[in-house]
């Protein structure tokens, strides 16, 4: 397989660590500069950036929280004026408010460039049909996929979401041989396909890159089999880039993360300490080539664990694991991040009132189903008829605007949730 | 082949290096872009000896050598070519070229390896050849820029350092320079730490580059990445102006 830059891939370990500390001092210089909140917050501190001398000073500049951006909203972490912001995408905050971040034409760039590097891990060429059926729109998986896709030389099908029969039909007449999307799509395509006695084997398919939730070796195993194609895995978080953090070589052994741009941690996240070298803890990433957003110490509330020993591939850059959960509560539901304070926000919103609820997160063949069931107040049961049809239809507008997905609503009765301690369990999570 | 890790250096209470780290591969040109005051000749200088940092860390091929002074680190392959030419005006040229090799003159078969790189030097600056007994002083800009280069070169190093080589020349001449820079890199093999005024020529001469700011490195990256940043076209390029920060 052909490594995309292996100037910077394969790089020795020392010279890493040398463009790591001089990029690490150069985008501390930039944010203390630009970006109001950590000046604020450096100066609280007692820091200046000169005080970072080696790579593990940075244990002494503070975590940034998806709290923390969302105080900022929505332009308070931009280092550059919006004028030089080319790109806006946006993630899913904790509260009705998203998370707004900024792309700098050189970012783009960057960003297309770090895509290509694990499509190229993956195999993909510039002879290939790439099949992206991410969503398209403030998202970044499409867009990453895409640019990635165009820097290779490749051809893009921007197919986006949904439509399985079309898919499948672009699939068996366009002859795409790569195909982009979550993994669990991957699967009911795989089901489409038996259901209407298509032979995945007969198709041109030969790589899956998925993506946008966690899956397992198992999952990988069945996709392999049931579309007869290799299945990669990469990592991104929104907030930092989007994909083109990480991403898996041929030795499937762990996704290495390009440390040339970002620099990775494992903190323990209860304590925030660092942890030693194959830990299982949460990954803190620090961007290191970012202008318009970059990120110090963003804590990613992805649990996993690096892996700094060699890679039979060549490239010498860390690898770290499929990850195994949340460090919080965040749900990922048809590769949507979505957080049960968002929907709580949107329930005692337009109910006036507090009602106890809780979130059901099933799995109905390969694809995930959310269900909230809320228990009927005595002002809820005053209502007539009609007026509780409207508001839970509202409800379900709401949630389907700020959290991006279709919400089952259903009405129980008061004091049938599952309790524990008194406090109703907010989360079910049945997959 | 040269590491640099926090280094600071002070004019008396002027701190006019903070905490800057840069490195150099073996063959690469590597340009420093700022603006007057920014700190890019007293890396230079800091980096030859002649202001000694005051902390941080400079190695070449892995070797300490912030603590030497200037004419050892000349020994080691670092020759500088200093801002305004400085070419000892009243000596010929052929004399100023010899100075160059001082360090190498007295050694065993020196005498026989200076004419050969005055050789060399006089086959990249053919117009040298021509001037060889004219005093210095005499030589136009250009050639006088030539004659620096050429002084540098005798001392064969694996470094060099320029500073300001287009500074007060005609874009031909400039042109000219800078395609016996690019040949250094190329076929010699040297390494080239480059400062410029003239960030446009330097970004599309260099691979890589470093933007320093009031003694702080503020970006590092390749050339092209470089041209297109907004702070860099803004402040050193002389497109678009400053505009009031938007929210």
């Amino acid at each position: 397989m052909k490594i995309w830059d292996p100037l910077h891939e394969c790089m020795p370990r020392e010279d890493l660590e040398q463009l790591q500390l001089e990029k690490l001092q150069a985008t501390l210089n930039r944010v203390h500069k630009n970006v109001t909140y950590y000046r604020k917050t450096f100066t609280e501190l007692d820091i200046i950036p000169e005080d970072i001398q080696s790579l593990s000073d940075l244990t002494r500049l503070p975590f940034t929280t998806k709290n923390d951006l969302r105080l900022n909203y929505p332009y308070g972490m931009f280092a550059v004026p919006l004028r030089e912001v080319v790109r806006i995408h946006s993630s899913s905050g904790t509260t009705s408010k998203p998370i707004v971040v900024g792309y700098s034409k050189n970012d783009i760039r960057a960003w297309s460039n770090l895509v290509a590097r694990f499509m190229s891990a993956a195999g993909v060429t510039r002879d290939d049909l790439v099949q992206i059926a991410f969503l398209y729109g403030l998202y970044t998986g499409a867009f990453g996929l895409h640019y990635g896709t165009e820097a290779i030389g490749a051809s893009v099908i921007p197919m986006s979401t949904g439509n399985t029969e079309k898919q499948v039909m672009i699939l068996q007449d366009y002859r795409a041989t790569v195909l982009v999307c979550t993994p669990s799509y991957a699967v009911a395509l795989a089901d489409y396909m038996e259901r209407h006695g298509i032979d995945a084997k007969g198709l041109t398919l030969r790589v899956g890159l998925f993506g946008g939730e966690p899956w397992s070796e198992k999952l990988r195993a069945e996709i392999e089999d049931r579309l007869a194609i290799t299945a990669m895995d990469n990592y991104g978080v929104s907030e930092v880039m989007g994909p083109g953090i990480a991403g898996e070589c041929q030795c499937k052994n762990g996704m290495h993360i390009f440390e040339d741009a970002f620099l990775p941690e494992i903190i323990d996240p209860k304590t925030g300490a660092v942890l030693p070298p194959g830990s299982v803890g949460e990954l803190v990433l620090t961007t290191l080539a970012k202008e318009a957003f970059p990120m110090i110490r963003y804590r990613t509330g992805d649990l996993t664990s690096l892996d700094y020993g060699p890679c039979p591939c060549g490239r010498t850059m860390v690898r770290m694991k499929k990850t195994m959960g949340r460090s919080d509560d965040m749900l990922i539901i048809k590769g949507v991040n979505v957080f049960p304070s968002q929907i709580e926000e949107v329930i005692f919103t337009i109910s006036q009132e507090r009602p106890p609820h809780q979130l059901v997160v099933s799995r109905r063949g390969a694809m995930d189903t959310l269900e909230v069931l809320i228990e009927v107040t005595e002002k809820f049961f005053a209502l007539d008829f009609q007026e509780q049809l409207a508001v839970l239809n509202l409800m379900k507008k709401r949630i389907r605007s700020v959290v991006g997905i279709d919400a089952t609503l259903r009405l129980v009765e008061p004091k049938s949730l599952p309790r524990s301690a008194g406090t109703v369990i907010r989360v079910a999570d049945n997959r | 082949m040269l590491t640099i890790k926090n280094i600071n250096t002070y004019y008396g209470q002027v701190h006019a290096l903070k905490n800057v780290s840069l490195h150099l591969q073996e063959g690469e040109i590597v340009t420093l872009i700022g603006a007057n005051g920014a700190g890019k000749t007293t890396l230079l200088n800091t980096i030859s000896g002649i202001v000694p940092p005051k902390s941080g860390q400079i190695l070449f091929s892995g070797a300490p050598i912030h603590e030497l002074p200037p004419h050892s680190i000349v020994e080691r392959g670092i020759s500088q070519v200093p801002e305004g030419r400085q070419v000892f005006k009243p000596l010929s040229v052929e004399d100023n070229l010899e100075l160059g090799a001082y360090l190498r003159y007295r050694k065993r078969g020196g005498k026989k390896e200076t004419k050969e790189t005055m050789a060399m030097v006089f086959d990249l600056f053919p117009i040298l050849l021509d001037r060889r007994k004219q005093l210095a002083g005499t030589l136009s800009g250009g050639e006088q820029q030539m004659l620096a280069i050429g002084r540098a070169l005798m001392a064969k190093p694996k470094i060099m350092l320029l500073d300001e080589p287009s500074m007060g020349l005609a874009p031909l001449v400039v042109q000219e320079i800078f395609r016996v820079i690019e040949n250094l890199a190329g076929e010699q093999k040297t390494t080239v730490l480059l400062v410029e005024q003239n960030a446009r020529v330097a970004l599309k001469t260099a691979a890589r580059g470093y933007v320093l700011e009031t003694g702080k490195v503020i970006l590092e990256g390749e050339a092209a990445d470089l041209m297109e940043n907004k702070d860099v076209q803004r402040a050193y390029l002389g497109r678009d102006k400053k505009e009031i920060w938007e929210r």
